[in-house]
């Protein structure tokens, strides 16, 4: 079903996804990126291009991954994945990197998300449905102390369900912390007057992404 | 002389009571200090309250301690790992206890405890379940919780090089709370990798000066192992 209701219309994949976001992050930019599909918004920055990536685990200037053969075992991400340090990075421990992401020096922190409220409260780090113990690390962190917190992730459930939504029912991360969302469907700013659409997929139309959206949408002026 | 060195890991952990707060480093395997966790299964402390970033993989090191039901309360961050098998037996069969407290404010009650601060106010978790019922106070508008400081009976930490004084440089991002929980605790044991001659450190280098640290333990680990 899901199918027909998609003839038309172009989805982007998570790739196209990161790319859309790395075209909006400007050179010069401090920049945390989270656990997850936020990871692969770096792949989409060209090298030349000055934006320094942090990591929470104190790595200032995360390079791209290294080939198998060049891997260092000390040098890992926030996602324990291994990872290369840029030429001009620098390590620090815990409290610094942190005062980095509390004290507002970062221009920008992307999350993945489960909601996303029109209000900008952000749920993104329990979903209370399984009996496995919660794990917040260093998201709530993230979400209050950079300048800007922008989340990517689907726009809908695998079974259908907005993750755009008026309040979240999830446990909160933070409270009116999103600026922006970007989505498989569209990229929204979050506003006093709720999500505008800042531009959708191909194919999209603001009806069927008002349908899609447990939230009241409106175009941009 | 001053010589913090020691010969053997159990005199780098000879003292530790039960009931102790005992601060591990490392983020994921890189950093952790290995040869002590070991030592302090080795050792039998138990009724342990342990602070660390996450809540050990597999059946070994961290975990192994949880498992031998050496650990009354975890205070970390992200419990979940690659296998956190033990933990989560554990924690569903309601036999150890869970702060979860989110990671910068984990770093900074440590920080401050070592730099005698008694307690401090963050936005984060502010409106979240990790802030109910915790002081909260309006600065220039905006909200903050109080937080507290977070000291360690004994901190367990992985160096690179250290030398007869406790001074400590690290390895790459296996510095993360190292440095912090020297700070932190009324005993820090350091493992390194290396030993130098005093001297040899380039004091513009030193990240943790020895005033932080009581003992230091040559354990020639090797490479970081899987998460």
């Amino acid at each position: 079903m899901a199918q027909a209701v998609d003839q038309g219309l172009k989805r982007l994949g998570r790739d196209a996804m990161a790319a859309r976001v790395a075209q909006d992050i400007p050179e010069g930019w401090y920049v945390n990126l989270g656990i997850g599909m936020p990871t692969l918004i770096a792949n989409h920055v060209a090298d030349e291009r000055e934006v320094i990536f942090h990591s929470e685990n104190g790595v200032l200037g995360v390079g791209p991954a290294p080939s198998k053969d060049a891997i260092e075992p000390w040098l890992i991400n926030a996602g324990k994945q291994y990872v290369t340090l840029r030429t001009g990075g620098a390590y620090v421990h815990h409290s610094d990197s942190f005062a980095m992401i509390r004290g507002g020096h970062l221009d920008l922190c992307v999350l993945g998300a489960f909601e996303v409220a029109e209000n900008g409260d952000i749920a993104n780090w329990s979903t209370s449905e399984n009996d496995t113990a919660p794990a917040v690390g260093g998201a709530m962190d993230l979400a209050v102390g950079a300048k800007r917190l922008w989340v990517l992730m689907e726009h809908t459930t695998k079974d259908g369900r907005s993750k755009l939504v008026e309040r979240c029912s999830y446990p909160l991360t933070a409270l009116g912390a999103v600026s922006r969302v970007y989505t498989d469907l569209a990229v929204l700013d979050v506003t006093p007057r709720g999500f505008e659409i800042v531009d959708m997929a191909p194919g999209m139309t603001f009806e069927t992404l008002q349908a899609r959206t447990a939230a009241k949408l409106t175009a941009r002026r | 002389m001053i010589d913090k060195r020691v010969q053997s890991i159990a005199d780098a952990l000879s003292g530790i009571a039960n009931g102790s707060v005992v601060l591990v480093g490392g983020f994921g395997a890189v950093g952790q200090p290995n040869a002590l966790i070991d030592g302090l299964i080795e050792h039998g402390a138990g009724d342990l309250t342990v602070v660390a970033n996450n809540a050990g993989v597999g059946h070994t090191g961290l975990a192994r301690l949880l498992e031998l039901g050496r650990v009354r309360k975890i205070i970390c961050s992200f419990p979940r790992s690659s296998d956190p098998v033990v933990f989560e037996e554990l924690y569903r069969a309601g036999k150890i206890e869970l702060e979860i407290v989110p990671q910068g404010t984990l770093s900074e009650r440590m920080r401050s405890a070592g730099a005698g601060v008694a307690a401090f106010y963050v936005a984060t978790g502010f409106g979240t379940k990790l802030a109910e019922g915790k002081d909260t106070r309006e600065f220039g508008g905006r909200a903050y919780v109080l937080e507290h400081a977070l000291q360690g009976d004994v901190a367990l930490i992985e160096a690179w090089q250290a030398d007869r004084w406790g001074n400590l440089t690290y390895r790459q991002s296996g510095r993360n709370f190292n440095p912090v929980m020297a700070m932190a605790a009324k005993l820090t044991v350091a493992q390194t990798q290396h030993v130098v001659e005093l001297g040899e450190l380039d004091p513009e280098a030193i990240v943790t000066p020895g005033i932080f640290v009581d003992r230091v333990l040559h354990a020639p680990y090797g490479d970081p192992g899987e998460f």
